[in-house]
């Protein structure tokens, strides 16, 4: 009994403490305040006003556009090295498996310098290919590891049972084995595209000037001042996001 | 006429060998079981002859075409897994009609098939479900009709009723059988079970070790095993080793263990002074209390150490002069109008002069396959 309510404290201690600043902003985003603080009126001003700002949805539309083009393109290479590391197992495979992998592990600041450094030294302009480049980079690992522990709990006698049924390799891939993992790819994408949209540090980076997505915009409006509008679109942010990650879990957990 | 051949087939993974230079033919329509414990390399000869695996050395023919090279697409065999392997994703209907799909028939044809089978294995009702919402010999059906609808030259089948409980698998057995008249295709079968092999095959070739220990019709390899292995691994036996001391016309007269002399059908050309192993299965010794007057029989005198009724039969070990005798006696009579035989018995058990079998090869290891007296599996676990 005793341990069980210990718990439940630590739970809701927890749960507090993520949660509360996100209430406040929330219902900051409705209060009259301009600078928040206390509570003046119920207003929906924020919203219009954050709706109206063609900067802010000029940013927006940057990261739907690099988020999706970096999900899809990371769907696709990052499940392809998943069934490379699933299917040979040579010696090779466990540097592919250490250079896939690295990644999740290495620090965004030190990623976004060597990203910078590379584009620099290889002249490309910066800009949304650079972003778009650089999403793809962090979300194959994100999007190959998905996929792998898919694919390890995939029964290889079906694939074997596809071929003995007439089927060649290509029409056993496309026929039993997509169709099988594809929720596995699909929610690795899903998580790419979530991290993809919000990751700001690997961004501030390589965006070059006029290529600024979301999290960078909002981080130059808190430069100049607090504007309300923000709390206003955190709030819509995290209800996206919090949409797209139930979604994933969706497809990890089904079947 | 040999159909499915495999011709010095060997395959090694590091430096375990798996198969060692095995040769061996399966006749057209036949039902041929490869009957083996785990890890006697009975699964990996299935797979090479699907495709699923290369041998390193030796040829697998079928129908005269040398097929050790062809994919496992290209070859006319299909295979029934041991965990069926059905599509989740399909329906029963679409799993039927994998095969045909990627061979690229025609809708009608593909569906005039699937009714068919689908009616073959009277799986018609459930023709719309998912695998997951079958029974496991719900699946195994589908399993099979899945296979078979590809008119393959030869099914093989893997282990097919591992995953099934005692009730279903001998249903099944009786099913497959059914199906093989049906259709009239040659059934390659994996079994670790020798009462499943034993009821359904033709022939039965048994495997130890990556070699074919023999091959024969059920009664063959149960009657005259040719080695210590088969004798042991199908069904329950007693050995002896014993010396030849004479020779009588079609028998010979043998000295075993400390028993008065043992008389044995002579089938191996043995000669006097030669040592000789014998099999005798439990359920061909007699058991009485009283000294059987019958011809051409050996007799011994034992005390009883175990008794196990069974309701059909009755399990006995026999102390022999300190060697223990496994005896099987079958009830044709009702049980309680005879007098018993009970525990520390004297009694005589007796055999047949020709139920005896002489064995081409013993190896002592295989005495670890019999069946032993309770007090000697606890023995065991207590060390």
């Amino acid at each position: 009994m005793k341990r069980g309510k210990f718990a439940l404290l630590i739970t809701l201690f927890v749960m507090v403490f993520f949660y509360l600043p996100v209430v406040i902003v929330a219902i900051n985003s409705f209060n009259s305040a301009r600078f928040g603080g206390e509570w003046k009126s119920f207003t929906l001003v924020w919203y219009s006003k954050l709706f109206a700002d063609k900067n802010i949805w000029s940013a927006f539309m940057n990261s739907l556009l690099i988020a999706f083009s970096s999900a899809v393109l990371s769907m696709i290479l990052g499940s392809v090295a998943a069934f490379a590391l699933e299917k040979y197992k040579s010696r090779f495979q466990t540097i592919h498996r250490m250079l896939l992998f690295s990644p999740l592990v290495v620090p965004d600041i030190l990623i976004g310098m060597s990203l910078l450094i590379f584009f620099v030294a290889v002249q490309i302009q910066l800009g949304l290919m650079t972003v778009f480049l650089a999403h793809v980079t962090f979300s194959i690992s994100y999007v190959a590891m998905v996929v792998l522990a898919r694919l390890q709990d995939f029964d290889s006698s079906l694939y074997e049972a596809a071929l003995d049924l007439g089927a060649g390799r290509f029409n056993a891939m496309r026929l039993v084995v997509i169709p099988l993992v594809f929720p596995g790819i699909l929610a690795g994408g899903i998580m790419a595209f979530t991290l993809s949209i919000d990751d700001f540090v690997i961004t501030f980076f390589v965006s070059g000037a006029g290529a600024a997505t979301l999290p960078g915009y909002i981080y130059s409006m808190m430069k100049h001042g607090f504007p309300a509008v923000i709390n206003s679109l955190s709030v819509l942010f995290v209800i996206a996001t919090f949409i797209l990650v139930l979604m994933s879990r969706k497809f990890l957990v089904k079947q | 006429m040999d159909f499915l051949i495999f011709e010095n087939i060997s395959k090694s993974y590091g430096s375990n060998k798996v198969i060692d230079n095995l040769s061996i033919a399966v006749q057209k329509g036949e039902i041929f079981s490869l009957l083996g414990p785990s890890g006697c390399g009975k699964t990996t000869l299935l797979r090479i002859a699907a495709g699923f695996e290369e041998p390193d050395s030796g040829r697998v023919i079928l129908d005269g075409q040398d097929i050790t090279n062809l994919p496992p697409n290209k070859r006319k065999l299909n295979t029934v897994f041991q965990n069926y392997a059905l599509f989740p994703h399909l329906t029963v209907r679409d799993n039927i009609a994998f095969g045909l799909k990627v061979s690229g028939f025609s809708k009608e044809k593909i569906n005039d098939e699937v009714e068919r089978y689908l009616d073959l294995i009277q799986m018609t009702d459930h023709a719309s479900k998912k695998p997951s919402k079958l029974s496991g010999g719900q699946k195994q059906r589908v399993a099979i009709a899945r296979a078979l609808i590809n008119k393959p030259d030869v099914l093989l089948l893997d282990e097919p009723l591992a995953a099934l409980d005692l009730k279903l698998r001998q249903r099944m057995l009786v099913d497959l059988d059914w199906m093989h008249d049906e259709v009239g295709i040659t059934f390659l079968y994996v079994t670790h079970d020798q009462s499943e092999a034993m009821s359904i095959s033709d022939t039965i070739a048994v495997m130890n070790k990556g070699r074919i220990e023999q091959k024969g019709t059920s009664v063959e390899v149960y009657e005259a095993p040719r080695t210590s292995f088969v004798a042991a691994f199908i069904g329950d036996t007693n050995f002896f080793d014993g010396e030849v001391k004479s020779i009588d016309g079609d028998y010979c007269l043998l000295s075993v263990e400390s028993f008065p002399d043992i008389r044995v059908y002579n089938d191996k050309a043995v000669k006097p002074g030669g040592k000789v192993y014998l099999s005798i299965r439990p359920e061909k010794i007699g058991i009485s209390h009283n000294k059987p007057s019958e011809e051409k029989i050996n007799v011994l005198k034992g005390k009883v150490e175990e008794i196990i009724y069974l309701g059909s039969h009755t399990k006995y070990w026999i102390s022999v002069n300190g060697f223990r005798i496994s005896v099987i006696a079958v009830h044709n009579t009702f049980m309680l109008d005879i007098k018993e035989i009970s525990f520390n018995d004297e009694v005589y058990i007796y055999w047949s002069l020709d139920s005896c079998y002489m064995l081409e090869q013993y190896k002592e290891e295989d005495e670890a396959l019999l069946t032993l007296p309770d007090d000697e599996i606890l023995d065991q676990e207590t060390v």
